[in-house]
């Protein structure tokens, strides 16, 4: 499904190595997990998957079922299957979350040649999505993220990601800013997704949430490589032990 | 004094070859404005209003020539609503391509016929509020079009108005230069939505009064036309009464130079004011929109909303000012003005002011300028939308809280249309 190669990327503006040779594979059907110290890369490498501006890709090449993601523009990479689910998801003020996402749903349908949602056929599906999160009618009103809890808009994201079904999910710190309950939901709308066809790759800095959504492989992320890549129970040490003593033994 | 000359002198030639009616009441009135005018002289850009517009394209004595313009398959805006139509070519009005004029609880009279006729109303608001206006700023070229307007419409309200009065200006001469006056009266409870459209003439030179009484409710809604080359100064003179409503929207694409003054007051405790405006601009075009709001009695409301997409050298100007008069208690005052600038090379200049002379009010006013917001745009993009299709969504945005001043919501889904159409046309 993903397939990234010596990944090099560096800051746009300033002369800032990020990533130093990332290689990952993941298949379909699989959950993988990177987790990491602060600054390893992590959130970088999630933003360069999806295209966004003001990095530079030195080196290395990072394909989505054959091909090349990292010339395609942002819209086409989600048009391709491609979905980040934003650490920080941006609010639009003006943009109604009803109106975004049947533009979203309708722009990728397009440019995939399929036929756009009629209004009917649009609505049935997003309610339906939403009553899962419990997303009520009003969040379905406002403006995109404006005035939604920390927790809500993580909800609206997994919305998104459940609207757009897209084949590669990359979920940047969805856990963050969660309480147990909020994170119990988010885990059940991501679990709700995962089939044969479709992957994922969670990015976090805690193994709880990984108690929710359970991971095939974990990797460890530090100083923008990957630096060990096991099962379940790296995660466990990482949470037991901290990054010290996994970051001495690969050194 | 060597300014004050220079003034007098621009005045002296800029109406060397208009004529003064001094018909009836009408000309008792013209000759009052005269004298203010003659008082003022033309303002120049050395003048404080007119530090951030060249005044002198719309006071020199022969307009700048300005081409008309094809809007090609785009149909005028408010074509699809019932109203009555009022047609003016060139700043002259038209009965032949004009509905009659007449609307239950509406009395609609042609200025040049009015003079003749004792129009106890009119008499008592041709000019006045343009008078009243002229404190504590002057405004020269308000008293010039209500002393040398060469045609005009005047409506008194007695009931509500089943349907709007639609002011619809062409422009076929490419070197007219048209000097309008209207006024409306707005009887105690009466309503009425006013609509305005069409760039009238290659220099366009208007002024209305609008007198909305005790808890009668005024709408006005205008599109100044597509036309590159035309050039406008227009000012609204509104006086709302107790409990009664003034709501003014206005989109301006385009234009070489516009100047819009709206100047309001509150005069009737509860009485609500809003002003908007949305203004598109790519290249050659300087936009200005200068407002005076006027609190002069208690629990009183007003909003300016004003936001402005400027590109290629386009120019955004935004005075605004709140005054709140001694005894104006409760006052609930807003105003923002905001600029969205599509490239380095647009500005906007922005005066925001506040006087305030009572205690217990709440005011508050913001103005900025700023560009895309590119995190925005990644997040779209990253849902799978087109970068055309995202922009186009943040500028809609971006303009969401002027348009949402209009309250008639096909008219507000029509100038999101256009507002979208213009941006297809005006993309990269």
């Amino acid at each position: 499904m993903l397939e990234i190669k010596n990944l090099h990327v560096k800051l746009e503006e300033e002369d800032k190595v990020i990533l130093r040779g990332v290689d990952l594979a993941v298949k379909a059907g699989e959950v993988h997990a990177i987790m990491g110290p602060n600054g390893s890369g992590k959130s970088t490498l999630s933003y360069v998957l999806a295209g966004r501006e003001g990095y530079e890709v030195t080196e290395g090449s990072a394909t989505l079922e054959g091909a090349e993601l990292l010339e395609m523009e942002p819209e086409e990479r989600a048009a391709a299957g491609l979905f980040l689910a934003f650490q920080y998801p941006v609010e639009i003020p003006g943009v109604g979350n009803m109106t975004f996402l049947r533009t979203a749903v309708n722009a990728q349908r397009k440019a995939r040649g399929e036929e756009e949602l009629s209004a009917g056929d649009f609505l049935k599906v997003v309610r339906e999505k939403a009553k899962a999160l419990k997303i009520d009618s009003d969040m379905l009103k406002r403006p995109v993220n404006v005035g939604f809890s920390g927790g809500e808009k993580k909800r609206n994201e997994i919305l998104q990601m459940a609207m757009l079904e897209p084949k590669m999910c990359i979920l940047d710190e969805t856990d963050s800013g969660l309480d147990v309950d909020a994170m119990k939901l988010v885990s059940d709308g991501v679990n709700a997704l995962r089939d044969a066809g479709r992957a994922f790759l969670v990015i976090t800095h805690y193994q709880r949430l990984l108690d929710h959504i359970k991971p095939d492989v974990v990797h460890i992320m530090a100083a923008g490589r990957i630096v060990k890549t096991g099962g379940p129970e790296l995660a466990l040490e990482v949470e037991h032990n901290g990054y010290a003593d996994i970051l001495a033994e690969v050194k | 004094m060597a300014q004050a000359q220079v003034k007098s002198d621009a005045l002296a030639a800029r109406i060397a070859g208009l004529t003064l009616d001094e018909k009836g009441w009408l000309g008792r009135a013209r000759r009052e404005a005269l004298a203010r005018l003659t008082s003022m002289g033309l303002p120049v850009r050395r003048d404080e209003y007119w530090r951030y517009t060249d005044p002198s394209s719309l006071t020199v004595p022969a307009p700048i020539p300005a081409a008309t313009f094809d809007a090609g398959d785009e149909a005028p805006l408010f074509d699809g609503i019932e109203r009555v139509k009022l047609v003016f070519v060139d700043g002259v009005f038209d009965a032949a391509q004009s509905d009659a004029p007449e609307l239950a609880g509406v009395e609609i009279h042609r200025l040049t016929e009015a003079g003749a006729t004792d129009l106890h109303w009119a008499r008592d608001l041709y000019g006045v509020l343009e008078a009243r206006g002229q404190v504590p700023v002057v405004r020269p070229l308000a008293a010039l079009g209500s002393a040398f307007a060469t045609d005009g419409i005047l409506i008194r309200v007695t009931g509500k108005a089943a349907k709007p009065v639609a002011l619809i200006y062409h422009h076929q001469s490419e070197t007219s230069d048209a000097i309008l006056h209207h006024c409306v009266k707005l009887e105690e409870g009466a309503e009425l939505t006013l609509l305005e459209s069409g760039p009238a003439a290659a220099r366009f030179t208007k002024v209305v009064e609008v007198d909305v009484a005790e808890g009668a409710r005024f709408h006005h809604i205008r599109a100044q036309g597509r036309d590159h080359e035309r050039r406008a100064n227009t000012h609204i003179f509104a006086r709302v009464g107790a409990g009664a409503l003034f709501k003014s929207f206005t989109l301006t694409a385009n234009g070489r130079l516009t100047r819009n003054e709206a100047v309001i007051e509150l005069v009737g405790d509860e009485a609500v004011a809003h002003v908007a405006g949305a203004a598109v601009g790519d290249g050659d075009f300087h936009h200005d929109d200068t407002v005076f709001v006027t609190h002069a009695a208690e629990r009183c409301e007003s909003r300016q909303v004003f936001k402005k997409v400027l590109k290629n050298g386009a120019v955004g100007v935004f005075q605004g000012k709140i005054l709140v008069k001694p005894g104006a208690q409760k006052t609930d005052g807003y105003q923002i003005s905001q600029s969205l600038l599509l490239d380095e090379d647009s500005q906007f200049l922005a005066k925001p002011e506040l006087e305030i002379y009572a205690d217990d009010v709440k005011c508050s006013h913001g103005s900025t300028s700023g560009a895309i917001d590119e995190t925005a745009l990644f997040y779209l993009q990253s849902r799978g939308v087109p970068k055309k299709i995202a922009t186009s969504l943040l500028v809609l945005a971006f303009l969401a809280e002027a348009i949402a001043e209009v309250e008639d919501e096909a008219i507000a889904e029509d100038i999101r249309q256009r507002l979208e159409n213009w941006l297809s046309r005006h993309e990269g």
